[in-house]
């Protein structure tokens, strides 16, 4: 599989450069330069990072309103500095939707949570036949297997459930954390660095003794997991997950710090992941999911929203956009909004939304792609897709594999051969990419 | 039909390769020789390898495997010691590793029939039936509960039907017919785990056919099978099987919280009559009525049609049941069956030796379906008594990248997470220390299996044979409490008995050896270990530390 690659140069790469380059250069100097690239090139290496609404988030009260329609419910539109309007409730990221975009035209069928949960991290609806890979999976396979500095997972999912690597196999699984970033049994408590190592030469001999004792691939592939989980016990990007590292103003900003204090229903703890995700992505992580639940607004939408979801949701996508940008990071990490589907335009009689597939909105932005457009519409009342063209996730995905620099034509093999073609054959969305 | 299904065209399949590609790739000549094997036919092995037992099945599987060997010019690996062999049976008979205290008296034996007297105590060991239920629960339900599915209730009743060795297709028939409250009728929850979707039924027809006929039928669902004779309409013939079946979940009021609780869910019977309709990729409708390989069932509401199903289930000198049963036994001991996969006897997957797998499955039928019958012809047979380590004459047989399986050698295979947390139970003694009671014992069994099973990611039941672990599974078992505690030198625990105890040295590493991977250490080992024990100041840590190192090896959640 041919791949054009665009993570940052590898440690042997950097060695090379040292050897050849140390005549010419004073070696202090050379060093700090070396470093300086280093931290330069991990910044500014392709990466993802999917905000996943479960519960499905009714998209038509924060990003495409319909305040003439009686299913436009309590909220009102405002101007935003991008070409289109988004939802009173969003004045923050209404100031930098000039980089952000909303797609206004998915159309996905899938209106179960578990079945539109698969369908929009897959691309694919589910099947008994074979397990497909998330999204997430296909990123670490193809970015991520090619970082050699990389001594954390690739695919990193905050505060959410698992989903499966399906065929790409358990290397490429999320690997999951809790929003407070701790990794369960990654501590050695009382054990101490000394007694890791003692004990990891006494693995060395028994597992060695195994490999070499004619019985096939297994033994080394345990070897294998083991050198990455001890990596990444040892390894300095651990630091990545520990947000309390950042200044307090950075903190507040991402969780939209309450004026009053107190929390806003758990809103802060989605602002706190999203910086974790900005720290993963430094440090080299090609994909970090960051889960934001309580969308299954089936009663009282407009309540919830106002003073819960939205505030939160607000700062955070905010603040994570203009931190990348002053980064300069945001060229390069595609940020992508959505979730497993959306709700219903009608308003119930318990005023709430229940769920809707057929017509909704899946904001994103970053990575090189346009910003401040809105792609596709739906008709005054919301129920249906009116411009010519509706898209899928596959679409979507294909987007972001696209800025990304993961070629389109990608096919990988199922467990029983099937091919299965990259984000199930989506095409990148030319308004976005154009 | 049935017959037509296992022996394989050769030709068609060959064909088939080039249009679509699958990853079994079988060296040509290989299944030709396998299939021309005439059963009964002696290859005068020289000398007759035997665990004790004389039963004339074993002696036709001893007979065959040697033929393909013969026929493929490879040669078998050497018999497997007694350590080697004493472990893998316990993994693969009772779900664990042996206890040190039986290890030693095995080695001890001098008993030439003791290979099979230990097969004979260990299907005999309440082990036995507690591995067997874990294995078919997982398979019927899957790892993690599904939603109004009752685990306690399918436990039950594999617990009844391995405690009591029932026939397997009266099992089988169970499970098809099972109707009514799924504690009551824990047969019940294998439906109600099929049931998750409003999907007419098609899950439970693409679960039933795959895990008990050995049949992938789900692709056609959708469309006529890309490489065999199954059409579209066969699948929706199947599925009308299923379509007198529904649920009724139950709710009832909490006193507690003043709040509508999930109750008990059942299945119960519903009216349906005459066919099912389906749709072909053309977008035309078409109807299908309830047929088995052909044979057709009375359409009317007087049909109770999954007990027709569980009848045709049966019928015939080799039925697919019985196929599909002996395929899964032959995989799990020898980490690959007669198929690849195994849950795919059909045409265009060719098969290993096919006089074998035929002889087997009708043997097993006429025992009567007798699971510990077929599990004794299978444990005591050469091929499975043969180590684990190939040799230079039989490299090639490497099932693993597509090659046909010659069972040259016994295929690793790594452990389950059952398997795994009751051997390191086993190991550190935390059975017998009496410690906790056994619903203590087994909700913390049952806690830290969801951890390693979320950890691990997949509940597809779906069998791997190559290792494919996580690191948060790493993390768990180097750090985690379990091995922590295991580790530790608390009074009671094995490790404190061990060093309080009396010994030298080299008696006390060799026990650890025993303990954690049942065998002694090898002499660089032991130096290796010594050499530890030589630069520390603390032997205790050293000691600890080495438990740790073999409890986190390859070689103890490997099962070779």
């Amino acid at each position: 599989m041919s791949l054009v690659t665009p993570s940052g140069m590898s440690r042997r790469h950097f060695m090379g450069h040292l050897a050849a380059g140390a005549a010419t250069l004073p070696a202090l100097d050379f060093i700090s330069h070396v470093k300086a690239n280093a931290a330069d090139l991990k910044r500014r290496q392709k990466a993802c990072i999917l905000m996943w609404m479960s519960g499905g988030p009714p998209s038509i009260d924060i990003w495409d309103l319909k305040p003439d329609s009686k299913n436009g419910g309590e909220f009102k539109p405002i101007n935003t500095k991008g070409d289109l309007q988004i939802s009173e409730h969003m004045p923050k990221t209404a100031q930098v939707m000039d980089n952000l975009s909303v797609i206004r035209a998915m159309s996905t069928r899938e209106a179960d949570h578990g079945r539109g949960r698969y369908y929009m991290h897959t691309s694919y609806v589910p099947t008994p036949t074979v397990v497909h890979p998330a999204f997430g999976s296909v990123v670490s396979y193809e970015l991520g297997s090619k970082r050699k500095d990389l001594e954390i997972p690739a695919f990193i999912s905050i505060g959410g459930g698992g989903s499966s690597p399906g065929f790409l196999g358990m290397t490429h699984s999320p690997f999951l954390v809790n929003g407070s970033g701790q990794i369960e049994n990654s501590d050695l408590g009382s054990v101490g660095l000394e007694r890791l190592d003692q004990r990891l030469r006494m693995l060395g001999t028994v597992e060695d003794n195994f490999i070499h004792s004619q019985r096939g691939e297994s033994g080394q592939a345990h070897k294998d997991v083991y050198v990455k989980a001890v990596n990444l016990m040892k390894s300095k990007q651990m630091d990545a997950f520990k947000i309390n590292e950042e200044k307090k103003e950075v903190l507040d900003a991402y969780s939209g710090a309450p004026a009053q204090g107190g929390m806003m229903g758990g809103g802060g703890q989605f602002g706190r992941s999203l910086l974790m995700a900005r720290r993963l992505v430094e440090a080299g992580v090609p994909f970090v999911e960051v889960d934001f639940g309580g969308w299954d607004l089936h009663a009282n939408v407009f309540q919830t929203l106002k003073t819960q979801r939205l505030p939160a949701l607000d700062a955070g996508i905010a603040a994570l956009t203009s931190d990348l940008k002053q980064r300069g990071m945001l060229n390069d990490v595609v940020l992508v909004w959505m979730g497993e589907f959306a709700r219903t335009p009608r308003i119930n009689q318990d005023v709430g939304r229940d769920h809707w597939a057929n017509s909704w909105s899946v904001m994103i932005g970053g990575g090189g792609l346009k910003g401040g457009l809105a792609v596709g519409e739906t008709d005054k009342d919301g129920i249906s897709v009116s411009s010519s063209k509706s898209y899928q996730p596959g679409d979507v995905w294909a987007t972001v594999a696209h800025a990304l620099g993961i070629p389109l034509d990608i096919v990988h093999k199922s467990k029983n051969g099937r091919p299965m073609k990259l984000a199930n054959g989506g095409t990148a969305i030319q308004e976005l990419i154009g | 039909m049935v017959l037509g299904m296992t022996k394989m065209n050769f030709t068609g399949w060959l064909g088939l390769q080039t249009r679509f590609c699958r990853p079994t790739i079988v060296s040509a000549g290989l299944v030709v020789a396998a299939a021309l094997a005439l059963p009964g036919v002696n290859v005068g092995a020289s000398e007759t390898f035997t665990t004790g037992s004389s039963d004339v099945i074993i002696q036709e599987i001893n007979n065959q495997i040697r033929q393909t060997w013969k026929d493929n010019e490879v040669d078998p690996s050497p018999v497997a010691d007694d350590a080697e062999w004493m472990r893998r049976v316990y993994l693969d008979i009772v779900g664990h590793i042996p206890a040190v205290e039986d290890v030693e008296k095995f080695l001890g034996d001098k008993d030439k029939a003791k290979r099979t007297k230990l097969i004979e105590r260990l299907l005999d060991d309440p082990g036995y039936v507690r591995n067997w239920t874990t294995i078919w629960t997982n398979l019927c339900i899957g790892q993690q509960t599904p939603r109004r599915v009752s685990r306690e209730g399918m436990q039950k009743f594999f617990r009844e039907a391995f405690g009591k060795n029932r026939p397997w297709k009266d099992v089988v028939s169970d499970l098809v017919t099972a109707e009514g409250h799924y504690e009551e009728n824990g047969a019940t929850n294998f439906l109600l785990a099929q049931m998750q979707d409003q999907d007419d039924g098609a899950q439970m027809t693409a679960k039933t056919t795959r895990l008990f006929m050995g049949m992938q039928v789900q692709c056609t669902q959708c469309h006529d099978h890309p490489f065999n004779d199954w059409k579209q309409d066969q699948f929706w013939q199947f599925n009308s099987f299923f379509r007198q079946t529904a649920k009724v979940d139950h709710r009832r009021f909490d006193q507690k919280t003043g709040r509508m609780v999930d109750d008990f869910s059942e299945i119960v019977e519903k009216n349906f009559s005459g066919p099912v309709y389906f749709e072909k990729r053309s977008g035309l409708m078409k109807v299908a009525y309830p047929a088995y390989f052909g044979t057709e069932v009375n359409p009317d509401e007087s049909t109770d049609r999954r007990k027709e199903l569980a009848r045709l289930m049966t019928v015939g000198e080799r039925p697919m049941i019985a196929m599909a049963y002996i395929n899964r036994l032959w995989a799990h001991f020898f980490g690959f069956g007669f198929t690849n996969p195994i849950d795919d006897i059909s045409t265009h997957i060719p098969v290993t030796h096919p006089a074998l797998f035929d002889r087997l499955s009708e043997e097993f039928v006429k025992s009567g379906y007798d699971c510990k019958q077929a599990m004794r012809w299978i444990a005591n047979s050469e091929p499975y008594n043969l180590t684990s380590r190939t040799t230079k004459k039989n490299a090639r047989d490497n099932p693993a990248i597509g090659e046909a399986a010659l069972f040259t050698h016994v295929y690793v295979k790594p452990m389950s997470a059952e398997q795994l947390y009751d051997s390191l139970i086993i190991a550190t003694n935390a059975h017998k220390s009496g410690r906790s009671g056994w619903e203590q014992a087994e909700s913390q069994r049952h806690a830290w299996l969801q951890k390693f099973v979320q950890a691990f990611g997949t509940d597809d039941g779906g069998e791997s044979s190559s290792f494919d672990g996580t690191i948060p599974q790493a993390l768990m078992m180097m750090n985690g409490p379990l091995v922590q505690d295991a580790v530790s030198v608390k009074a009671g625990s094995h490790l404190h008995d061990l060093l309080t105890g009396k010994g030298s040295e080299n008696q006390k590493i060799q026990r650890l050896y025993m303990t954690s991977l049942g065998r002694m250490p090898t002499r660089p080992e032991l130096g290796a270990a010594q050499k530890f024990l030589n630069n520390s100041h603390d032997p205790l840590t050293v000691y600890q530390d080495l438990f740790w190192a073999l409890l986190n090896s390859n070689e103890f959640i490997i099962n070779h």
